[in-house]
């Protein structure tokens, strides 16, 4: 059994949320919801984290932040695309700075629909996660061939 | 008996620094698991499991290593040996300035590994631990000096079987002990450099730049201290006998509850408060305890 799985790490990015999915975010941390309960810490850190939580569509200016948020990351480390507006664009996706969803600048591996997502859908989602999680852990030497192989070509690409 | 280096140490001290090898870090990962249990029922969750801390330990060692800078590793498994190092002085039953000087030297590595990398983040925190070192240090000296006086020792193993219960006559030095042992198990009000909460602040300073094994290997250097911090609190209470033994480990564990207390119920405090504070304690606990201990040397109150 992987210990991944008992303490996840994460870190919580606001793209162009409207701000009603990161209190949702937050709300999960309360007495209410409690994620300590599974291990969760909301560290502000990538390096310290485990599950990247988007919040809000991605925007022309942010496109770095992302991915640099996501590459500083040490592996295995999976991302959790949190409200609609993460998973597709949501209602801003005719905006002129809007990309779209978060998948369109770094791999998603859950997508929490809901505008705005429900603490609960959260939870879920993170514990969906956490199967994924499990799964590159124990992969763990492919993850990072692969994830190595991916830096060299975008190098190139640039 | 064996010779060691021309130092006489018996079975019993080897004994005890192996138990302190072995079981410090279970303890200590147990106390930090309790220690987060009761900080989220007293903020009114439910808490994460008691063994989560090794849980988090273990995640912390399977995963990718990032290093910034390639000494920051060794700094920091340098902290760690400094630290074992001083246990295995103090629960042999070594002398206390030694621990003392071998536990600053501990910290110094934390230190130079906190500014070994170029981030703003971690040379913040790495310079509030030096700030934190300069209050604490003082006091924790005197307070060796305050217990050689009343057992007439600096040897820990001295300490523990000398008649005289120390806490009698070092009131004021362990209310300035107790002040400056939340700077050192990082509570608040004064978790300025590596706080337990607060993961989005400044004050996670210092660990900016760790993560997999290192953060791991740092947890435990943390549960290690923590059960040496405790060991000096049972110094204040034993004379060897087996009550006041008792006595010692329930003040330990009554210390470390009020420590937690503590911790939830202040909001941190400014370095400038942190530090004025602390050596205003150390002046009058410390200072003013010693003069009383001079004196009452002077009039044969007190052996050796
Ligand atoms: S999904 Fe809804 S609540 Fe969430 S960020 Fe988008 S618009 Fe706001």
């Amino acid at each position: 059994m992987a210990y991944i799985t008992k303490s996840p790490w994460l870190i919580h990015y606001d793209g162009s949320s409207c701000n009603g999915c990161d209190i949702e975010v937050l709300a999960c941390l309360t007495p209410m919801y409690d994620v300590e309960r599974f291990g969760v810490i909301n560290t502000g850190n990538p390096k310290h984290a485990d599950i990247f939580l988007v919040t809000g569509s991605v925007n022309e200016q942010n496109i770095p932040v992302v991915q640099q948020i996501y590459e500083q990351m040490p592996s295995p480390k999976v991302v959790v695309a949190v409200g609609i507006c993460a998973c597709s664009g949501g209602v801003f996706k005719d905006c002129y700075n809007i990309i779209g969803g978060v998948d369109k600048v770094i791999p998603v591996d859950v997508y929490v629909p809901g505008c705005a997502a429900r603490p609960e859908a959260i939870i879920d989602g993170v514990v969906k996660g956490l199967g994924a999680l499990e799964k590159k852990q124990k992969n763990l030497d492919t993850v990072l061939t692969l994830e190595k192989v991916a830096r060299e070509e975008a190098e190139e690409y640039d | 008996m064996i010779n060691f280096f021309g130092t006489e140490i018996s079975f019993m001290q080897i004994l005890t620094g192996v138990l302190y090898l072995v079981f410090a870090p279970v303890i200590g990962c147990l106390i930090a698991g309790i220690d987060r249990k009761i900080t989220a029922r007293m903020q009114g969750r439910f808490g994460p499991p008691i063994l989560q801390p090794y849980y988090d330990m273990r995640k912390l060692f399977a995963k990718e290593a990032i290093t910034v800078r390639g000494s920051q590793e060794l700094f920091v498994v340098c902290c760690l040996i400094f630290m074992i190092i001083t246990g295995l002085f103090f629960f042999a039953g070594g002398n206390l300035l030694m621990v003392i000087f071998t536990l600053t030297m501990a910290s110094v590595f934390l230190i130079v590994a906190g500014f070994s990398s170029n981030s703003p983040f971690s040379q913040i925190g790495a310079e509030r631990e030096l700030l934190l070192m300069m209050t604490y240090e003082p006091m924790v000296l005197l307070m060796a000096v305050g217990l050689y006086l009343v057992n007439g020792s600096f040897d820990v193993s001295e300490i523990v079987m000398s008649d005289p219960i120390s806490i009698i006559y070092l009131a004021g030095m362990f209310i300035g002990y107790m002040y400056v042992l939340t700077m050192k198990f990082r509570k608040s009000p004064f978790d300025l450099s590596m706080s337990h909460h607060a993961h989005q602040e400044l004050v996670k300073g210092l660990t900016t730049e760790f993560s997999g094994g290192t953060m791991a290997v740092l947890e435990i250097v943390h549960w290690y201290e923590n059960v040496l911090l405790l060991g000096f609190v049972f110094l204040f209470f034993s004379n060897g006998t087996v009550l006041m033994v008792a006595i010692g480990v329930v003040a330990c564990l009554a210390m470390y509850f009020l420590e937690i207390i503590i911790d939830n119920g202040y909001a941190r405090m400014k370095w400038q408060f942190a530090f004025k504070s602390g050596w205003i304690m150390t002046i009058i606990f410390g200072g003013v305890n010693l003069i009383v201990l001079y004196y009452l040397k002077l009039f044969g109150l007190i052996g050796a």
